[in-house]
């Protein structure tokens, strides 16, 4: 380790100012600073000690927390498949698993390859760190796209994304939208045949490398989500094997979402360490449950208000969208109303427009635009105290 | 019995090394310094010149928009040198100590803001807004005392009070020909010449750091409007304006917490405002080590050197591990037990409150735009949106400052928020600036 720590000590006055490999300063920083703690101490007139927490350690934690998820999506998409074609009595489960990981892979790779690439660009190009939020948001990607997506539309999208929704507004903590949502968002509204189609796009059908199973084509189409079928005509309600399958994660959806447990461990996880806010989290599933109960209670839906909660992307979006410290709101009282509001438009999107089965990536994008104007309130409210109590002694 | 408020939010960091309650005195030292910049806000004039002869007492500098607040030599001797830096900024005023010189004697009977100013005890008042020197034509609607720094390693200020209980009621009885005083204690404190001081009102503030904070206090009992000034002063420095009272005479002795982990013996020394740190610091470090020794507190002090010489306000002198020669390996996922931290992705959770940490100067992280919210609101026990604050600052936007509160604040009370901040955003700064900005744009 020592040896390490000496060499990059020899090798780092090449990536400074004048040196000869000082276009890659910032990559070089990038990697010191993942393999070391930084050894820069606090200036005179800061304070002089500080708490170990940092935003790599953050995001560290959130991808750890979507760990879970990631790898039971691996697995269900072997299952997806090998249940599409017929042959789940001889699937092994490891090989089922190692289908989906070769099918994800080449989409994780593709998608920090693409964000990380342009991240280090804009860093060296403005002289700043690097900033490790994309880490999060590049392996979130890939988990909410269906499995079939192609490599060059993902590619686009990240790009899409990187720049116009985080990098011209200044970067990681200055961005209005959520990153991975205006990526799935880009791609839904430019390809929406390859997001939603006519529900082929939910199963992988080709064998990869030896892997998994090649569908026909009569057997893809049994591969619609459960709020497809919901919303199509005639549907009378979901029978308790769907909605156990919905829980365990076993159903057709996109990559990382469709497991409600795998989803929970990582929520405890976020909500244990405080990297996510549980008045967020709590109120999404609060105004999702209620605006589902009204709107059954109205005879609107035949889903059952709990059903929202496991189907599609509610709980993923819940937990991991919807909590980004950045995009939501900031004031204590704001979080509520913020996580309510999603709540209710993801139900409302999915209940009321007939061509649209999923509305929690709308119901985000949505509040992340008024997330400023309810703290906008909150923080009105403590300004108009402030002026009154001067106005009172006057 | 005083009116007792309870703090929620806030938080105390243990740190290894706070002083015991044992007084030890050191030998003066060869030259003491008044250095201007401990009194922020003022515009220094020399009135002396190298080789002028001064007693204890003497004016040595004045402010220039107040040449009536006088800045005094905390001893009698000879001014040995007049230190300027770039573009002439003076740094400090030394003076070599001369010990049959004897103090100046003043005439305690008069106007009390006379010889205050006079006496140069008027410049350890503070004012809020901006927290700088007090304007003596300003008319405090009060002034706030805390008698508890709740900081880690600071002075327990029970120890200093020990014998001088009549100098503080002297003290306090002087202020408040001035305007009334407030005076916030805190719950563990029991000395009677606070519980029950007279000429003041008590507040009992109960909870951690920074309760201490006079900032936070001000906001809980009486807070500041737009167009209202309050002064602020060291509970220590009250002690100064009775020792004058009682024998005419300027006396800075102060009794200075020396802690940290880094310091051999934690223990109080009686100390001139203006001494050189060596002095105290003689015997109690180790050589080899890289260290950081802090004028002032860890939280809210400035590094120096053992060359350094005691800042005008600084109640205690903190020695902690400079950590640039530390090597400590992917950060962001290993368990590192040995770092404190109030996020539960580490593990001070688990090792109890009583644990005290040795914690470095390290900023332990990369400086990035401010991410999570909330962080600094759990720490700010005051009716201010602290985040909104900082961004309005950072923006620039004077009239949304003024929307948020600025008046009430001071760096200091960011201390904790800076501490716990994962942006690493240097936050005791970005308020100084922008108070310094809002001073000028108001004047």
């Amino acid at each position: 380790m020592k040896a390490l720590r000496n060499y990059l000590d020899k090798i780092k006055p090449n990536f400074e100012e004048g040196g000869k490999l000082h276009a890659f300063q910032s990559l070089f920083d990038g990697l010191e600073t993942f393999a070391f703690v930084p050894r820069t101490t606090g200036r005179a007139g800061s304070v002089n000690i500080h708490d170990a927490i940092d935003s790599k350690r953050i995001i560290s934690f959130v991808i750890i927390a979507l760990i879970p998820a990631l790898l039971f999506g691996m697995y269900n998409i072997g299952y997806q498949n090998a249940l599409a074609a017929g042959k789940l009595g001889e699937a092994t489960v490891l090989g089922m698993w190692w289908f989906g990981f070769l099918a994800v892979l080449p989409k994780i790779v593709v998608s920090y390859a693409v964000g990380l690439g342009i991240e280090f660009t804009v860093a060296q190009w403005k002289h700043e760190e690097i900033q490790e939020g994309f880490l999060a948001t590049g392996i979130l990607i890939p988990m909410i796209v269906p499995v079939t997506t192609p490599l060059w539309m993902l590619a686009l999208a990240v790009a899409f994304s990187v720049i116009l929704a985080k990098e011209i507004f200044g970067g990681t903590g200055m961005n209005i939208f959520n990153p991975a949502l205006v990526t799935r968002a880009f791609l839904f509204f430019s390809y929406p045949s390859a997001m939603t189609g006519d529900n082929t796009v939910w199963v992988a059908g080709k064998s990869l490398l030896g892997a998994g199973y090649d569908v026909t084509g009569a057997d893809a189409l049994s591969g619609a989500t459960p709020l497809g079928q919901a919303a199509q005509e005639g549907f009378a309600g979901f029978d308790s094997s769907t909605i156990m399958n919905a829980i365990y994660g076993l159903i057709p959806g996109s990559v990382g979402e469709t497991s409600v447990i795998a989803i929970a461990l990582g929520a405890l996880l976020l909500l244990w360490t405080g990297v996510a806010s549980w008045k967020i989290m709590l109120s999404v599933f609060v105004g999702g449950a209620a605006t589902g109960w009204l709107m059954q209670a109205a005879g609107l839906t035949s889903i059952q208000w709990y059903e929202h909660l496991v189907l599609g992307g509610f709980a993923f979006g819940a937990v991991f969208m919807a909590t980004d410290p950045v995009t939501s709101a900031r004031t204590e009282g704001g979080k509520y109303i913020y996580g309510l509001l999603i709540g209710l438009v993801a139900v409302m999107v999915r209940v009321l427009n007939p061509g649209y089965p999923e509305g929690m990536m709308l119901a985000i994008l949505l509040m992340n635009l008024f997330a400023p104007l309810i703290d906008y309130c909150f923080v009105q409210r403590n300004i108009s105290r402030r002026a009154k109590r001067a106005t009172n002694i006057k | 019995m005083a009116k007792v408020i309870k703090l929620r939010k806030g938080l105390d960091v243990r740190l290894k090394g706070r002083a015991t309650a044992e007084i030890t005195s050191v030998k003066g030292s060869d030259e003491y310094a008044l250095v201007p910049d401990d009194f922020v806000g003022m515009k220094p004039k020399v009135v002396v010149k190298e080789g002028d002869v001064v007693k204890a007492g003497d004016a040595l500098l004045t402010d220039k928009l107040h040449p009536e607040v006088k800045f005094v030599s905390p001893v009698g001797g000879t001014v040995s040198l007049v230190e300027r830096g770039d573009r002439r900024k003076l740094l400090s005023v030394r003076v070599k100590p001369d010990a049959s010189i004897a103090p100046r004697e003043f005439n305690t009977k008069g106007d009390v803001k006379t010889l205050l100013m006079e006496s140069g005890l008027f410049a350890f008042f503070r004012s809020r807004p901006y927290d700088v020197v007090a304007n003596p034509e300003d008319k405090p609607k009060a002034i706030f005392v805390s008698a508890f720094n709740s900081m880690p390693l600071a002075q327990d200020f029970e120890v200093v009070l020990k014998g001088q209980e009549t100098d503080f009621q002297t003290g306090i009885t002087t202020l408040s020909k001035l305007a009334p005083v407030h005076l916030g204690i805190s719950a563990r404190q029991t000395s009677t010449a606070l519980t029950v001081a007279k000429d003041c009102e008590v507040t009992v503030f109960d909870g951690p750091a920074p309760a201490g904070n006079v900032g936070v206090q001000i906001n809980h009992i009486s807070p500041i409007n737009k167009g209202e000034v309050v002064w602020t002063m060291g509970p220590e420095e009250v002690i100064f304006v009775g020792r004058l009272m009682r024998t005419g005479r300027v006396d800075l002795t102060r009794t200075v917490a020396l802690a940290g982990s880094e310091v051999k013996k934690p223990c109080y020394v009686k100390m001139l405002v203006g001494q050189k740190l060596d002095t105290m610091l003689e015997g109690q470090l180790d050589a080899g080590k890289h260290l950081r020794i802090i004028n002032g507190n860890v939280m809210t002090g400035v590094k120096t050197t053992a060359d350094g010489f005691l800042a005008a306000h600084a109640t205690e002198v903190n020695v902690i591990p400079e950590g640039d020669d530390n090597a400590e390996m992917l950060g962001w996922i290993m368990p590192r037990l040995k770092e404190f931290s109030t996020s539960r992705s580490y593990f001070s959770w688990l090792q109890g409150s009583k644990k005290e940490y040795v914690l470095d100067a390290r900023v332990k992280g990369g400086e990035r735009h401010m991410i999570m919210s909330g962080e600094y609101d759990r720490v700010f026990p005051m009716d201010i949106y602290a985040g909104y604050l900082i961004k309005a600052i950072i923006a620039g936007d004077i009239d949304r400052q003024e929307q948020l509160g600025i008046y009430e604040v001071a760096p200091e009370d960011f201390a904790i928020a800076e501490f716990v901040d994962s942006s690493k955003l240097e936050l005791q700064r970005i308020v100084r600036e922008g108070l310094d900005i809002l001073r000028r744009e108001n004047a």
